[in-house]
């Protein structure tokens, strides 16, 4: 009997000190993130599903259950933006591709030090604030701005052209402020690349063209699928940039999702907005993932 | 032959263009702030046409207490939010590659929420719960707002660095009689160190810029300053807006050239 209990003392003493082994540095290390997450990241998304599903009288909001706000995100007026908005996010994300690419590419292959000092002239711009660098480029292209009167000047034009203010606009102040989410993937997967195989490609007789069809592209794929996540997410949400350089005459869903949480004050609507929105992005980082992408290439930009 | 020469010819027309090319994309993201520079010393009031040149915008910047004071607001949020993000998120990837349990996959999973999801639903949830549980909003609600979007940061960019830790060095120091948090300190935070001051870097310029969130969790009277330029943009930025910009500018480059150099030299 007392030999039992001696050994059910030693199991219990055993048991403490794996107890203050292991649970203490493990609840000491990951509680705080636990708790921030679950109170900052969860509660307040679970909050706006539910919110989408309540509605306002301008003022407070009516507890009451209601999928209203869901059938108002099919009036053809909303219906319109989310096909501009996604227009303009492909459109971002092509042309983000098409001038990147090249871009990365000769920056993968420079030398040692002249590859350090191309990324380090890529990243200065950006830390000048965006909305700094839009007004920027409102400064070189409204109607009296400085392309124009340049222009005028060498009598290449007569009239000042409508630069400013137009979807065209739009989509230059989105590639240029989400570029370096674009090339910086892509630079990675080309870094990445072993040369030799382009070289063994162009050995077994592949011209330039078949070697990156082939070899290439399939092989810094996943660089061009981080850089598309990275860049159609924001550009679907940057309201500011439609603002600026749109002048606020193109909408998307960002600026709908604005409109309902500050001058329209109806929280309830902007939720459902937010909700569909959160709907489609999931769709897209699913499609992501299956095609084989990694969560971890979108973190550490 | 001549096909070789024809060749050589061909890739040195390929490199200039390639150069060319770089130089054009160059051009495109440096106009704007170029226009930036230029006009923070034009004469004129309107940032249309350039008149003539002045220092006088760097010296009224100075009496432009508004501009400043979002200036200072920027930068107490951004100290504020690295801390928190930088303790939080050390503590956090460290636990999560040491020890396995139950409910890992759903930290996992949050941390990717605010890295996924487009900042303005980021930010109107937590306008929403801010509002919920009635947190006065001002630089506390924008200091937890920066920190959320900036732990995830963190814990990523420690991750990569624990990836390749050998944790039987850990296990040397306690065999040798170090207590856990003597081990940490004395050998497992030199090694993650760079991954810190990197985390800490990231989560730094990023809160500095930070448009969208700052937008919805912010309160009357704590602008900041990118919160200022939008405000300002619907009248139309003045130019010591663009003079203090260029000062930031151009500290910036000098602390990166610095500390280029530092690393270049190690």
């Amino acid at each position: 009997m007392k030999g039992i209990s001696l050994m059910k003392n030693i199991s219990f003493v055993k048991k403490r000190h794996l107890f203050l082994k292991k649970a203490i540095p493990l609840l000491a290390t990951i509680s705080p993130v636990t708790i921030w997450l679950l109170l900052l990241v969860a509660a307040p998304l679970s909050y706006v599903f539910y919110l989408s599903f309540l509605s306002t009288d301008g003022y407070k909001l009516i507890y009451k259950l209601t999928i209203s706000n869901y059938r108002e995100l099919l009036n053809p007026i909303y219906l319109e933006i989310y096909k501009n908005s996604f227009i303009l996010a492909l459109l971002t994300t092509i042309v983000g591709i098409l001038l990147g690419y090249p871009f990365a590419y000769h920056m993968a292959r420079a030398a040692r030090n002249k590859k350090a000092l191309m990324m380090l002239l890529l990243m200065i711009p950006f830390w000048t604030n965006s909305l700094i660098r839009l007004n920027g480029w409102k400064t070189i292209l409204g109607k009296t701005g400085v392309l124009n009167t340049l222009l005028i000047k060498l009598n290449l034009i007569n009239a000042p052209l409508e630069i400013l203010y137009t979807k065209g606009a739009v989509l230059l102040g989105m590639v240029y402020i989400l570029f370096p989410y674009m090339v910086l993937p892509i630079f990675a997967s080309i870094d990445k690349l072993d040369f030799s195989l382009l070289e063994a490609a162009g050995d077994l007789g592949a011209n330039s063209i078949k070697t990156f069809l082939h070899v290439t592209l399939p092989l810094t794929a996943p660089g061009i699928f981080s850089g598309t996540i990275l860049v159609f997410i924001p550009s679907l949400g940057y309201f500011f940039v439609s603002d600026i350089m749109g002048g606020g005459k193109s909408q998307l869903i960002g600026n709908l999702i604005e409109n309902q949480f500050k001058a329209a004050n109806n929280w309830p609507l902007g939720a459902a907005f937010s909700v569909l929105l959160i709907i489609s992005i999931l769709i897209l980082v699913s499609i992501y993932k299956r095609t084989g992408g990694d969560m971890k290439n979108l973190g550490v930009v | 032959m001549r096909e070789a020469l024809l060749r050589e010819e061909r890739k040195r027309i390929m490199r200039k263009l390639s150069r060319l090319y770089d130089l054009l994309i160059y051009i495109f993201l440096y106009l704007p702030i170029a226009v930036v520079v230029l006009f923070s010393f034009n004469s004129s009031r309107r940032n249309i046409e350039f008149e003539g040149f002045t220092f006088s915008w760097y010296g009224r910047l100075f009496q432009n207490d508004a501009l400043l004071q979002s200036y200072a607001n920027t930068l107490i949020v951004g100290v504020a939010s690295t801390i928190i993000a930088t303790f939080v998120g050390t503590m956090a990837s460290y636990g999560m590659s040491k020890y396995k349990f139950k409910g890992k996959g759903i930290i996992d999973a949050l941390l990717y929420i605010p890295v996924v999801i487009p900042e303005i639903v980021l930010g109107i949830s937590l306008l929403a719960i801010f509002n919920l549980s009635q947190i006065p909003m001002g630089l506390v609600s924008l200091t937890i707002a920066h920190a959320t979007f900036c732990i995830p940061f963190v814990v990523f960019t420690v991750n990569a660095r624990l990836a390749g830790f050998d944790k039987s060095v850990e296990e040397a120091a306690m065999d040798l009689g170090a207590g856990r948090i003597k081990t940490f300190f004395a050998v497992t935070m030199p090694i993650i160190l760079p991954g810190v001051i990197a985390g800490a870097f990231l989560s730094f310029t990023l809160s500095i810029d930070d448009i969208i969130i700052s937008f919805f969790t912010t309160g009357p009277g704590s602008n900041t300053f990118p919160l200022k330029i939008m405000e300002l943009t619907k009248t139309g930025v003045t130019p010591d807006v663009y003079a203090l910009s260029t000062i930031v500018l151009f500290v910036t480059i000098i602390a990166a050239v610095l500390t280029q150099r530092d690393t270049g030299n190690k």
